[in-house]
Formats: structure tokens, C-alpha cells, sequence
């Protein structure tokens, strides 16, 4: 069997369902393998949206996304999707073609440094020295990236190898001397952190994108509620509890709510699951939760105590962990009464300071009422997936997820043009959910091309732009700190969207009055196919309320 | 202190200030590896990436063929080495790593110096050669070659020694070090 028809085996027993991917002179051969093999590929316009649909398509289901690229500048354009897994944690397998073996190193055509170029942004690769190497590296790389903190991984062919003829034989069995990722919690740890938080009288639980990895929601709502404890999440943990659960106190951080940011500074406990203390969730790092002790539940070693000293530790899957946790705590039976003032102080600044902005006096769309309007014309159901910038602030703001793995973004990173892709693979794993892209006039602009993809593939994502004509967050980071001096920010009314759409083969739509909007997105969704909202929203306003770059947590404006 | 992301000017001092935070005592970590290409890339760009400085880096085989062994030393404060040996750690080709301690350390490094040494100046060079247990690997009527091993310490102390008689060059293979006792390193 040639090499290539073996990594089709591969996939396939690995159950792979669908790749994403575009053909090259150095993956030609893989390319003659697809042609028969049974496994659904799409085509994509460009490999970062190939890149970005897979990790779209890993986030919505759980399951490893795939992407493929030729060498050169195929694997180059792998790059923003390579590093946004990285920092997200999403299990996706990139394979590579590369040059011939004997033109390796002699700048053949088409050849880059693909393994060397992304070295620091993949969780392991594999460059293929012999095609014999190949299925065990495939599996290798499948079991790496789901396993233990996912994350990308890469797998570069030669192109002559592909061509070898090979015996496959399944691998059944990955030995990897140098990864035993931690699933246990340590027990005695885990009954310390029991205790605990049986005596904290002012605890909350911060829980991050670690939570939607682990599928640990079920847990940790359960631990949450037995517990009585104030939940927060970060940007990737949206979903992890029910946002309209009563303990639930909306996002924290930059762009959180006042609720959440206040109880995590004035915390005697915070139970951190699966989250790593981010620059984005501390602010000022000398002046976070300054009187709070703190439990670190995190797959990952690396993350407890790299920014925040954790006083007790617990490495290992969260879902495991958060089940003993509660078995444990239930056993201490603890007195709920040690938290009334705590959550009379909660409720105290729930009232005081709720989320919320001015409304027009005119039919004019506020950005934040796109994302309420979006809200309600779903009933809240639909698997958003969202770009970069303002309208992702208010997405994640204003759209309240209960359930985990609908909520879609890219945070490490913060990737423009991550959104359309994305919804686009996310479709193709959830093909009865409806998927709404929620982006800007900017980030939209990215990857584009992949409504082409939509069309041809008929992949019904409904992408709604919030169009302020500006790259409406660096403006909002100009007016504010920056005095008012907008450099380059202005993109005008470029292009036409909805013409736009219809060239592309999807339908096109523009909503400009408040009072029908609702109504208008609800057609927009029964509308079959790809379809492109051109919705024209307030030019200038900001995304609050915000901790100031270098500020403490406490100290929120707007 | 300039804020980040704000307009606030940032000075080189502050700049400089941030950097120094990282330092304290030497660390030496020896790192048991999968003997395979880009291993060593691998750590070197972690290092780099997470802004730690490597001062001493060797590289050699072990008793067993699959494996390879890294010493490199480090000049960190405690914290973060245990921030990089965890890093490390996530390396899927990296075996074991040992912190090791100075004290049940064993360490070594081997030096050899070029050095002119002309005239009447060179016998007295060869006694001090003599007195650091070195060996004279080369010789000409211009210079001579002296090879040091000991610990770091003992051939920073011949460099001073050897400085006044005319040093052409140096050429050091880092430190290389084993944990003392029974167990293995
Ligand atoms: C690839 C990339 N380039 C630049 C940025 C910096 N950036 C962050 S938000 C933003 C503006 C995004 O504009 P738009 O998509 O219109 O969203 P808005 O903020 O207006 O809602 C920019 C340029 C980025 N995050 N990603
Ligand atoms: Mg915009």
C-alpha cells in the first residue's frame, strides 16, 4: 500500500468524519489518496480558513479537526491557525506536504522550514524521515493532541515518501516514554482543597477554557450548586456554567462584568479550574485578589503558580478532579449560612452595577442590542461563533450560554478572521444545530473567501456582521487611551456585503432599523444556505465596562 | 512605571529593571532525551522564548543509544527554573530532567587554553600548569596548549593565572555533571 492511502487508514481509524484542506504540488499524492478513500474533504479557498474550520469543527464537537496544506507557502499560511490552537488548547493534526527528501535543504521549490517555522507554537510535530515512520507518527500525533492539555500538532511529508509502498498495519497501542499526562488528582490534595473551601467564607470559582476541554461543565455545575458557590468564567470557560443560572456572575476580566471582578477581588478563596491567570483576567497582576488564597486545578503542570502562586495544587483532568471534589466536600458537611454575606455583598453589587448601555432613541442598532436581538430571535440555542474585536466583547457579554461548546472563539490569540472559518467547520460538525457567526466589518474581511466554501458545500452558516465601518476596538483604544487620535482605524463602507454575498453564492442581507431586527435575524436564520447580514450599528461606541491596560481588577470604568 | 498598552513613554531603565528580575544562582539541569533530530532546537527555543539565557549547553550519548543526555546550566532565580523545568517537561521527546543540587553534585568541564608564553615566562607557566593538574597537549617556539578539566571554578581560576602570559584563546565544553552517591543522575 502507498504511503499515502495509509494515512487515509489512519484517519479513518482514527475517526476522522471530515478534513479540511487545499492541494499542492507536495501533497499530490496524499491528494490521489483522497480521491477514492471514502473520507469527506473540503475544499477550502485559502489554508488558514482550512486551519481555522478545523479548529472551529475540534471545538464544536470535542473531536480532533484535521487540516491539510501543501508546502511552502500552503504550510506558511497554516501558521495563524497553528498558533491560535496553541494558545486556545485545541486539539487539531496539520499535515504538511513537503519537498522531496533529495531536495530538502537546497531551497527547492516550494520549500520552507515548516517544522522550524512552527516549532514554538505546536504542542509536538513530526517531520517524516522514513516512510515507514508514518502511521505511528499519525496515531502518535492523534493521541497527543487530544490527550492530557490539547493543542496542535503537526505532521510534515515529503512528497516522495508518500509515494513509498508500505505495509500498514494498524497502531493500536502509542508508547510515549516522555508523555504521561496526569489524569488523576491527587487525592490528598484534592480533600485539602475540600476543606478548604468548606471554611472559605468569601469563595468563588474561576473557571476557564480547561472546563469546555474536559467536557467537566456537568461537574462543575453540580460542584457549583451543591456547593453554593459564586461562579465566574473567563472568555473561553463561557458555557461551563449556565449563564443564567442565579450563581452565576458573568465573565470576569478586561471586559467581565463589575459583579465578577469585584468578587474575585474581594475573595478570601478562589478555585480556579482550568484557567490560567491571564493578563487579560488579572490587570494589574501585584493588585489581583490580594486577599485571596488560591486552589489551581489545571491539567497542564506548567500553568500552577506561573502567574499566581497557588496554595494548593491539583494536576489532572478537571472533570475527574471536580467529581471527587464534590464527594468530598458533600462529606464535611459543611453550613451554607458561613456565605449569607457574602452573597448579600454579590447581590449588592449585582444591583448596583449591572450590565448595560444606552439604547438609541431612533431606530439606530446598538452593537450590544444586535447581540440581545441575536439572543432572543435563537431562544439562546444557537452555537455562536465569534471574531475578534468589540463584537466579540459583546457577544460574550451579552449572549448567555448554558451549555458548554457553544460558545466559539479565539481568545489566546485573538485571531480577526478566525470567525467565518471557524462557523464554518463548526457546521460541518454539528450539521443540525443552527451556527451563527457573530463578526466585524474588519475581522470578516480575513477570510472571506471561505463563503465560497459555504456556497459550494452548502454549509448554512448565517454570519452577521456588526458593521461600524472602523476596527472598531483598536478605535475604542485610540479615543480612550490614546487621545481621541484615530490612526487608521476608519474603513469606511468598503465593500458592499451584500453584494458581496450574492457574488459569493450566499445571500445577502442588510439590517439598519432596531425595531424589525429581531424579526429580520429570525429570517435571516430560516433562510436556507450561507447568508452574509450586513447589520449597521452604532459607529462609535465603547465596549464597557473595562479595566484599563495596567490597572487593578477594582478599579473597572464605564 | 509606563503602563502597557498606554502612550505613557517606557524608559530603558524600567525596560532593564523588568529584565533583571530573573536573576539568581546557577542552576544546572541535566535532561535525559529521545535521541532524534530537532530534540536540542526544541530546547533551545524554549529557552529562548521564555527568555532564559542558557550559559552552558553540552550534548553527548548514554549507555543506552536511544537516549541522550543535555547538561546545561542556567542563571535563575528559583521560581522561574521551576517554571522552565516544567516547560520542559511538556517536551514530547524529553525523558527526565534533574535540578541538580550543588552539593550532591559531581561536575566537570574541560578547557584548553592557547596561550604565547614565550622566553623565560614559560616555565613559570608550566609550573602553575603543574600546580592545577593541567596537560600540555601542544607546543611551538610561539605558544603552547594547556589542557584544565575540574569544576567551573578551578579553570576560571587558571584563566586568571594564565591571562599575563599572553592568552591567544580560550575553548571550553561546559559544564557536564553527575549526581553523587548510588542513584542515578
Ligand atoms: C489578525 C489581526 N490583526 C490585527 C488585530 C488587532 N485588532 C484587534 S481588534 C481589531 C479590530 C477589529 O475590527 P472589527 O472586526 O471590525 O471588529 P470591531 O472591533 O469593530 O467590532 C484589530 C485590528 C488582530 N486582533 N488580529
Ligand atoms: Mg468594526
Amino acid at each position: 500500500m502507498r504511503a499515502a492511502d495509509a494515512v487515509m487508514e489512519c484517519l479513518k481509524a482514527e475517526g476522522v468524519d471530515v478534513v479540511f484542506g487545499l492541494p499542492g504540488g507536495a501533497n499530490l499524492p496524499t491528494y490521489d489518496a483522497f480521491y477514492d478513500a471514502g473520507i469527506h474533504h473540503v475544499l477550502v479557498r485559502h489554508e488558514a480558513g482550512g486551519g481555522h474550520a478545523a479548529e472551529g469543527y475540534a471545538k464544536a464537537t470535542g473531536k480532533v479537526g484535521v487540516a491539510f496544506a501543501t508546502s511552502g507557502p500552503g504550510a506558511t499560511n497554516l501558521v495563524t491557525p497553528i498558533a491560535d490552537a496553541m494558545l486556545d488548547s485545541v486539539p487539531v493534526v496539520f499535515i504538511t506536504g513537503q519537498v522531496r527528501t533529495d531536495l530538502l535543504g537546497t531551497d527547492g521549490f516550494q520549500e520552507a522550514d515548516t517544522m522550524g517555522i512552527t516549532m514554538p507554537i505546536v504542542k509536538h510535530s513530526f517531520m517524516i524521515q522514513h516512510p515507514l515512520e508514518l502511521p505511528r507518527a499519525l496515531h502518535e500525533a492523534f493521541h497527543i493532541a487530544r490527550s492530557g492539555r490539547p493543542g496542535p500538532v503537526l505532521i510534515d511529508i515529503p512528497q516522495d515518501l508518500s509515494r513509498a509502498d508500505i505495509g500498514y498495519e494498524p497502531v493500536t497501542e502509542v508508547s510515549l516514554p516522555g508523555y504521561q499526562p496526569t489524569f488523576e488528582g491527587n487525592h490528598k490534595q484534592i480533600r485539602q482543597a475540600a476543606k478548604a473551601l468548606a471554611a472559605a467564607k468569601r469563595p468563588v470559582i474561576y473557571a476557564g477554557g480547561g472546563v469546555i476541554n474536559a467536557n467537566a461543565s456537568a461537574e462543575l455545575t453540580d460542584f457549583a450548586i451543591a456547593g453554593g458557590f459564586p461562579v465566574t468564567c473567563t472568555l473561553m470557560g463561557l458555557g461551563g456554567f449556565p449563564g443564567t443560572n442565579p450563581q452565576w456572575l458573568g465573565m470576569l476580566g478586561m471586559h467581565g462584568t463589575r459583579t465578577a471582578n469585584y468578587a474575585m477581588d474581594g475573595a478570601d478563596l478562589i478555585c480556579a479550574v482550568g484557567a490560567r491567570f491571564d493578563d487579560r483576567i488579572t490587570g494589574k497582576l501585584s493588585e489581583f485578589a490580594q486577599q485571596a488564597k488560591f486552589i489551581h486545578i489545571d491539567v497542564d503542570p506548567a500553568e500552577i503558580s506561573k502567574n499566581v502562586p497557588a496554595h494548593i495544587p491539583i494536576v489532572g483532568d478537571a472533570r475527574n478532579i471536580l467529581a471527587k471534589l464534590l464527594v468530598e466536600y458533600r462529606e464535611l458537611e459543611p453550613d451554607a449560612s458561613r456565605m449569607e454575606d457574602w452573597w448579600a455583598q454579590i447581590e449588592r453589587w449585582r444591583a448596583e452595577y449591572p450590565l448595560g448601555y444606552e439604547d438609541s432613541t431612533d431606530s439606530e442598532i446598538k452593537p450590544q442590542y444586535l447581540i440581545q436581538a441575536l439572543y432572543e430571535a435563537t431562544g439562546g440555542d444557537a452555537v455562536i461563533v465569534s471574531d475578534v474585536g468589540q463584537h466579540q466583547m459583546w457577544a460574550a457579554q451579552y449572549y448567555h450560554f448554558d451549555k458548554p461548546r457553544r460558545w466559539i472563539n479565539s481568545g489566546g490569540l485573538g485571531t480577526m478572521g478566525f470567525g467565518l472559518p471557524a462557523a464554518m467547520g463548526a457546521q460541518v460538525g454539528l450539521p443540525d444545530q443552527v451556527v451563527c457567526a457573530i463578526t466585524g466589518d474588519g475581522s470578516i474581511q480575513m477570510n472571506i473567501q471561505e463563503l465560497a466554501t459555504c456556497a459550494q458545500n452548502e454549509i448554512p452558516v448565517k454570519v452577521f456582521i456588526m458593521n461600524n465601518g472602523y476596527l472598531g476596538m483598536v478605535r475604542q483604544w485610540q479615543e480612550l487611551f490614546w487621545d481621541h487620535r484615530y490612526s487608521h482605524v476608519d474603513m469606511g463602507q468598503f465593500p458592499d456585503f451584500v453584494k458581496l454575498a450574492e457574488a459569493y453564492g450566499a445571500s445577502g442581507f442588510r439590517f439598519v432599523d432596531k425595531n424589525t431586527l429581531v424579526e429580520d435575524i429570525r429570517a435571516a436564520i430560516a433562510t436556507p444556505g450561507p447568508v452574509l447580514a450586513d447589520v449597521r450599528v452604532t459607529r462609535e461606541e465603547n465596549t464597557y465596562p473595562m479595566i484599563a491596560p495596567g490597572a487593578a481588577a477594582r478599579d473597572m470604568v464605564g | 512605571m509606563g503602563e502597557p498598552g498606554t502612550k505613557e513613554l517606557l524608559s530603558l531603565e524600567e525596560l532593564n529593571a523588568a529584565v533583571g528580575l530573573r536573576t539568581g544562582r546557577k542552576h544546572v539541569l541535566s535532561i535525559l532525551v529521545e535521541n532524534r533530530p530537532g530534540v536540542l532546537t526544541r530546547i533551545a527555543g524554549l529557552f529562548a522564548r521564555r527568555g532564559f539565557n542558557i550559559e552552558t549547553l553540552t550534548v553527548g550519548p548514554t549507555q543506552d543509544a536511544q537516549v541522550a543526555r543535555i547538561t546545561l546550566t542556567v542563571d535563575g532565580a528559583l521560581h522561574p527554573i521551576d517554571q522552565v523545568t516544567k516547560q520542559l517537561h511538556k517536551l514530547i521527546n524529553v525523558l527526565k530532567i534533574r535540578d541538580l543540587e550543588p552539593n550532591g553534585t559531581v561536575s566537570r568541564e574541560l578547557a584548553m587554553f592557547k596561550i604565547a608564553a614565550e622566553g623565560p615566562a614559560r616555565s613559570e607557566l608550566l609550573e602553575f600548569c603543574e600546580i592545577f593538574r593541567g596537560r600540555v597537549v601542544d607546543a611551538t617556539r610561539r605558544s603552547v596548549v594547556i589542557e584544565i578539566t575540574g569544576e567551573e571554578e578551578k579553570i576560571n581560576a587558571f584563566e586568571e593565572v594564565a591571562r599575563p602570559y599572553g592568552l591567544i584563546e580560550i575553548i571550553r565544553t561546559g559544564e557536564i555533571a553527575m549526581a553523587r552517591g548510588r542513584s542515578e543522575t
